[in-house]
Protein backbone atom coordinates (compact mmCIF):
# COMPACT_ATOMS: atom_id res chain seq x y z
CA UNK A 1 0.00 0.00 0.00
CA UNK A 2 0.75 3.61 -0.70
CA UNK A 3 0.96 5.36 2.44
CA UNK A 4 3.42 8.81 3.25
CA UNK A 5 6.57 9.05 5.27
CA UNK A 6 7.64 12.42 6.47
CA UNK A 7 6.13 13.66 3.59
CA UNK A 8 7.00 11.61 1.14
CA UNK A 9 5.07 9.15 -1.05
CA UNK A 10 6.54 5.75 -0.31
CA UNK A 11 5.05 1.87 -0.93
CA UNK A 12 5.51 -0.59 1.94
CA UNK A 13 4.04 -4.61 1.77
CA UNK A 14 3.97 -4.40 5.62
CA UNK A 15 0.86 -3.45 7.79
CA UNK A 16 1.81 -2.18 11.34
CA UNK A 17 3.77 0.48 12.03
CA UNK A 18 6.06 -0.97 13.66
CA UNK A 19 6.57 -3.52 10.87
CA UNK A 20 6.56 -0.66 8.39
CA UNK A 21 9.53 1.28 10.50
CA UNK A 22 11.49 -2.13 10.33
CA UNK A 23 11.03 -2.55 6.26
CA UNK A 24 12.24 1.36 6.21
CA UNK A 25 15.66 0.40 7.94
CA UNK A 26 14.97 2.15 11.15
CA UNK A 27 15.45 -0.68 13.08
CA UNK A 28 16.27 -0.34 16.51
CA UNK A 29 16.60 3.94 15.63
CA UNK A 30 15.91 5.98 18.61
CA UNK A 31 12.60 7.78 16.87
CA UNK A 32 9.44 8.68 17.88
CA UNK A 33 5.94 8.55 15.59
CA UNK A 34 2.76 9.82 14.90
CA UNK A 35 -0.16 8.37 12.36
CA UNK A 36 -2.02 11.21 11.16
CA UNK A 37 -0.82 14.33 13.28
CA UNK A 38 -1.71 11.99 16.23
CA UNK A 39 1.37 10.19 18.89
CA UNK A 40 1.73 6.68 18.34
CA UNK A 41 4.26 5.47 21.79
CA UNK A 42 6.53 3.16 20.44
CA UNK A 43 4.82 0.55 23.19
CA UNK A 44 2.02 0.58 20.46
CA UNK A 45 3.31 0.58 17.40
CA UNK A 46 2.82 -3.05 17.04
CA UNK A 47 -0.39 -2.54 17.36
CA UNK A 48 -0.97 0.21 15.06
CA UNK A 49 -2.44 -1.26 11.85
CA UNK A 50 -2.14 1.51 9.01
CA UNK A 51 -4.40 2.39 6.10
CA UNK A 52 -3.51 3.36 2.32
CA UNK A 53 -2.95 6.81 2.50
CA UNK A 54 -1.97 7.89 6.06
CA UNK A 55 0.43 9.74 6.77
CA UNK A 56 3.19 8.55 9.13
CA UNK A 57 6.32 10.63 10.39
CA UNK A 58 9.05 9.42 11.93
CA UNK A 59 11.32 12.09 14.13
CA UNK A 60 14.39 11.56 16.16
CA UNK A 61 16.21 14.07 18.50
CA UNK A 62 17.98 17.09 16.80
CA UNK A 63 19.75 20.44 17.57
CA UNK A 64 17.13 23.17 18.68
CA UNK A 65 17.16 26.45 19.96
CA UNK B 1 17.44 28.31 41.07
CA UNK B 2 14.80 25.54 41.33
CA UNK B 3 12.37 24.99 37.81
CA UNK B 4 9.91 22.75 38.33
CA UNK B 5 10.93 21.27 41.33
CA UNK B 6 14.98 20.69 39.58
CA UNK B 7 17.67 22.79 41.07
CA UNK B 8 19.66 24.16 37.95
CA UNK B 9 23.19 25.97 39.29
CA UNK B 10 23.67 28.16 36.35
CA UNK B 11 21.08 31.16 34.89
CA UNK B 12 22.41 30.53 31.53
CA UNK B 13 20.22 28.40 28.98
CA UNK B 14 21.91 27.63 26.03
CA UNK B 15 20.57 26.17 22.70
CA UNK B 16 22.23 23.61 20.39
CA UNK B 17 21.76 24.50 16.89
CA UNK B 18 23.30 26.20 14.27
CA UNK B 19 27.05 25.87 15.53
CA UNK B 20 29.72 25.05 12.97
CA UNK B 21 30.61 21.53 14.08
CA UNK B 22 29.80 19.35 17.10
CA UNK B 23 33.08 20.15 18.66
CA UNK B 24 32.30 23.59 18.81
CA UNK B 25 28.80 22.99 20.35
CA UNK B 26 30.48 21.08 23.13
CA UNK B 27 33.40 23.38 23.35
CA UNK B 28 30.61 26.57 24.22
CA UNK B 29 28.55 24.37 26.17
CA UNK B 30 31.24 23.61 28.64
CA UNK B 31 32.93 27.52 28.63
CA UNK B 32 28.84 28.74 28.97
CA UNK B 33 28.66 26.40 32.03
CA UNK B 34 24.95 26.57 31.03
CA UNK B 35 22.80 23.86 33.04
CA UNK B 36 20.11 23.45 30.42
CA UNK B 37 19.93 22.68 26.98
CA UNK B 38 17.38 23.09 24.15
CA UNK B 39 16.83 20.56 21.38
CA UNK B 40 14.38 19.65 19.48
CA UNK B 41 12.79 16.70 17.24
CA UNK B 42 13.35 16.46 13.01
CA UNK B 43 12.11 14.05 10.88
CA UNK B 44 14.70 11.05 10.13
CA UNK B 45 14.43 9.05 7.07
CA UNK B 46 15.41 5.02 7.52
CA UNK B 47 18.89 3.91 8.34
CA UNK B 48 20.17 7.65 9.12
CA UNK B 49 20.71 7.23 12.68
CA UNK B 50 21.39 10.94 13.24
CA UNK B 51 18.87 11.12 16.04
CA UNK B 52 21.33 8.10 18.05
CA UNK B 53 24.61 10.28 17.14
CA UNK B 54 22.70 13.68 18.17
CA UNK B 55 21.53 11.90 21.36
CA UNK B 56 25.20 10.38 22.29
CA UNK B 57 26.35 14.25 21.75
CA UNK B 58 23.84 15.99 24.14
CA UNK B 59 24.21 13.44 26.94
CA UNK B 60 27.80 13.98 26.80
CA UNK B 61 27.14 17.75 27.71
CA UNK B 62 26.21 16.23 31.11
CA UNK B 63 23.12 18.73 31.01
CA UNK B 64 19.51 18.81 31.64
CA UNK B 65 17.66 18.42 28.55
CA UNK B 66 14.39 21.02 27.49
CA UNK B 67 12.85 19.76 24.00
CA UNK B 68 10.97 22.27 22.33
CA UNK B 69 8.05 22.65 19.51
CA UNK B 70 10.27 25.02 17.45
CA UNK B 71 8.55 25.61 14.07
CA UNK B 72 5.02 24.31 15.37
CA UNK B 73 2.11 26.77 14.33
CA UNK B 74 -1.10 24.59 15.68
CA UNK B 75 -2.23 23.55 18.24
CA UNK B 76 -2.32 19.78 17.25
CA UNK B 77 0.94 20.24 15.91
CA UNK B 78 2.74 21.79 18.77
CA UNK B 79 1.01 19.12 21.28
CA UNK B 80 1.78 15.80 19.09
CA UNK B 81 5.29 17.33 18.75
CA UNK B 82 5.46 17.92 22.64
CA UNK B 83 4.33 14.29 23.09
CA UNK B 84 6.83 12.81 20.25
CA UNK B 85 10.01 14.68 22.58
CA UNK B 86 8.79 13.53 26.11
CA UNK B 87 9.28 9.98 24.72
CA UNK B 88 12.37 10.83 22.86
CA UNK B 89 14.19 12.74 25.60
CA UNK B 90 12.59 10.59 28.52
CA UNK B 91 11.60 14.33 30.18
CA UNK B 92 8.18 16.16 30.56
CA UNK B 93 9.85 19.29 30.16
CA UNK B 94 8.50 20.60 27.20
CA UNK B 95 9.51 24.25 25.72
CA UNK B 96 6.54 25.56 24.24
CA UNK B 97 6.41 27.57 20.71
CA UNK B 98 3.41 27.89 18.70
CA UNK B 99 4.19 30.65 16.00
CA UNK B 100 1.38 32.94 15.05
CA UNK B 101 3.70 35.14 12.43
CA UNK B 102 5.62 33.89 9.95
CA UNK B 103 7.93 37.30 9.65
CA UNK B 104 8.67 37.95 13.41
CA UNK B 105 7.94 34.63 14.63
CA UNK B 106 5.45 35.84 17.57
CA UNK B 107 3.85 33.17 19.73
CA UNK B 108 0.01 33.13 18.48
CA UNK B 109 -1.11 33.96 22.05
CA UNK B 110 -4.12 31.84 21.77
CA UNK B 111 -2.65 28.89 20.29
CA UNK B 112 -0.33 29.31 23.22
CA UNK B 113 -2.35 29.26 25.96
CA UNK B 114 -5.03 26.25 24.21
CA UNK B 115 -1.80 24.35 24.14
CA UNK B 116 -0.44 24.63 27.52
CA UNK B 117 -3.74 23.77 28.82
CA UNK B 118 -3.74 20.37 26.89
CA UNK B 119 -0.05 19.41 27.76
CA UNK B 120 -0.18 20.48 31.73
CA UNK B 121 -3.40 18.51 31.59
CA UNK B 122 -1.38 15.62 30.51
CA UNK B 123 1.40 15.61 32.97
CA UNK B 124 3.91 18.08 30.74
CA UNK B 125 5.93 20.37 32.57
CA UNK B 126 5.52 23.59 30.45
CA UNK B 127 8.10 26.39 29.50
CA UNK B 128 5.87 28.52 26.86
CA UNK B 129 7.87 30.79 24.80
CA UNK B 130 5.48 34.07 24.68
CA UNK B 131 5.77 37.99 24.80
CA UNK B 132 5.79 40.06 27.54
CA UNK B 133 1.79 40.83 27.77
CA UNK B 134 0.69 40.16 31.34
CA UNK B 135 -2.78 39.59 30.12
CA UNK B 136 -1.27 36.51 28.33
CA UNK B 137 1.30 35.93 31.20
CA UNK B 138 -1.66 35.29 33.50
CA UNK B 139 -3.92 33.10 31.05
CA UNK B 140 -0.38 30.72 30.81
CA UNK B 141 -0.31 30.53 34.95
CA UNK B 142 -3.64 29.76 34.79
CA UNK B 143 -3.45 27.09 32.01
CA UNK B 144 -1.01 25.16 34.63
CA UNK B 145 2.51 27.04 33.47
CA UNK B 146 4.88 27.87 36.52
CA UNK B 147 7.81 29.55 34.55
CA UNK B 148 7.28 31.69 31.67
CA UNK B 149 10.02 32.64 29.33
CA UNK B 150 9.21 36.00 27.08
CA UNK B 151 10.96 37.29 23.93
CA UNK B 152 13.83 39.69 24.32
CA UNK B 153 13.25 40.43 20.83
CA UNK B 154 12.43 38.19 17.47
CA UNK B 155 14.18 34.75 17.59
CA UNK B 156 17.34 35.37 15.88
CA UNK B 157 17.14 38.75 15.40
CA UNK B 158 19.92 39.52 18.09
CA UNK B 159 17.92 43.07 19.06
CA UNK B 160 18.37 42.53 22.74
CA UNK B 161 15.26 43.73 25.08
CA UNK B 162 13.16 45.76 22.59
CA UNK B 163 10.55 46.75 24.96
CA UNK B 164 11.86 47.22 28.77
CA UNK B 165 8.70 48.89 29.94
CA UNK B 166 6.78 45.78 29.09
CA UNK B 167 9.80 43.61 30.63
CA UNK B 168 9.81 45.14 33.55
CA UNK B 169 6.04 45.32 33.74
CA UNK B 170 5.75 41.53 33.65
CA UNK B 171 8.97 41.44 35.87
CA UNK B 172 6.76 43.45 38.45
CA UNK B 173 3.83 41.96 37.77
CA UNK B 174 4.43 38.54 38.98
CA UNK B 175 7.33 38.46 41.26
CA UNK B 176 7.21 34.62 42.53
CA UNK B 177 7.18 33.11 39.47
CA UNK B 178 10.56 32.47 37.50
CA UNK B 179 11.22 33.92 34.33
CA UNK B 180 13.40 33.37 31.56
CA UNK B 181 14.05 35.67 28.83
CA UNK B 182 13.87 33.78 25.50
CA UNK B 183 15.28 34.80 22.26
CA UNK B 184 16.78 37.89 20.41
CA UNK B 185 19.36 38.25 22.75
CA UNK B 186 22.72 39.57 20.77
CA UNK B 187 25.26 40.34 22.71
CA UNK B 188 26.37 39.82 26.95
CA UNK B 189 25.51 43.38 27.71
CA UNK B 190 21.78 42.28 26.57
CA UNK B 191 21.98 39.32 28.99
CA UNK B 192 23.25 41.46 32.01
CA UNK B 193 20.69 43.61 31.60
CA UNK B 194 17.78 41.08 31.80
CA UNK B 195 19.27 39.85 34.91
CA UNK B 196 19.86 43.32 35.93
CA UNK B 197 16.12 43.46 35.71
CA UNK B 198 14.99 40.83 38.11
CA UNK B 199 14.40 37.85 35.51
CA UNK B 200 16.07 34.22 36.85
CA UNK B 201 17.72 33.39 33.53
CA UNK B 202 18.17 33.98 29.91
CA UNK B 203 18.17 31.15 27.43
CA UNK B 204 20.17 32.02 23.68
CA UNK B 205 21.44 30.40 21.24
CA UNK B 206 21.90 31.99 17.97
CA UNK B 207 24.24 34.70 19.35
CA UNK B 208 26.43 32.32 20.76
CA UNK B 209 26.30 29.49 17.75
CA UNK B 210 26.94 32.16 14.96
CA UNK B 211 29.72 34.18 16.58
CA UNK B 212 32.99 34.16 15.24
CA UNK B 213 34.39 32.30 17.93
CA UNK B 214 31.15 30.33 19.64
CA UNK B 215 33.24 29.59 23.06
CA UNK B 216 34.31 32.30 23.40
CA UNK B 217 31.18 34.61 22.94
CA UNK B 218 29.28 31.43 25.16
CA UNK B 219 32.05 32.34 28.06
CA UNK B 220 30.83 36.21 27.94
CA UNK B 221 27.29 35.60 28.09
CA UNK B 222 27.71 33.61 31.18
CA UNK B 223 30.08 36.49 32.56
CA UNK B 224 27.64 38.91 31.61
CA UNK B 225 24.08 36.64 32.80
CA UNK B 226 26.75 36.11 36.74
CA UNK B 227 27.38 39.82 36.73
CA UNK B 228 23.93 40.84 36.19
CA UNK B 229 22.31 38.63 38.62
CA UNK B 230 25.05 39.90 41.02
CA UNK B 231 24.26 43.46 40.77
CA UNK B 232 20.47 43.00 40.93
CA UNK B 233 21.01 40.83 44.70
CA UNK B 234 23.19 44.07 45.38
CA UNK B 235 20.38 46.53 44.92
CA UNK B 236 21.48 48.76 42.79
CA UNK B 237 21.41 52.68 43.70
CA UNK B 238 18.87 54.85 42.03
CA UNK B 239 19.72 56.94 38.74
CA UNK B 240 19.11 60.46 39.06
CA UNK B 241 19.23 63.50 36.89
CA UNK B 242 22.30 66.17 38.71
CA UNK B 243 25.86 64.98 39.72
CA UNK B 244 26.87 64.66 43.06
CA UNK B 245 29.93 64.55 43.90
CA UNK B 246 31.58 61.11 45.17
CA UNK B 247 35.04 62.30 46.41
CA UNK B 248 34.05 64.19 49.52
CA UNK B 249 33.95 68.37 49.62
CA UNK B 250 34.27 68.33 52.77
CA UNK B 251 38.64 68.78 53.99
CA UNK B 252 39.25 69.96 50.56
CA UNK B 253 42.20 72.46 50.09
CA UNK B 254 41.27 75.60 49.75
CA UNK B 255 44.07 76.84 46.85
CA UNK B 256 42.17 79.67 45.74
Amino acid sequence: MKITLNGTPTEVRAETLAAVLDELGYGEAKVATAVNENFVPAAARGQTTLSPGDRVEVVAPRQGG
Amino acid sequence: MQLYGTEITSRLMLGTAQYPSPAVLAEAFRRSGAGIATVSVRREAGGERAGAAFWDLVRELGVTLLPNTAGCHSVREAVTTAQMARELFDTPWIKLEVIGHADTLQPDPFGLVEAAQILSDDGFRVFPYTTEDVVLADRLLDAGCEILMPWGAPIGTGLGLTNIYGLRTLRAQFPEVPMVVDAGLGLPSQAAMAMEMGFDAVLLNTAVAKAGDPAAMAQGFARAVEAGRLAYEADPMEPRDMAAPSTPVIGKAFLE
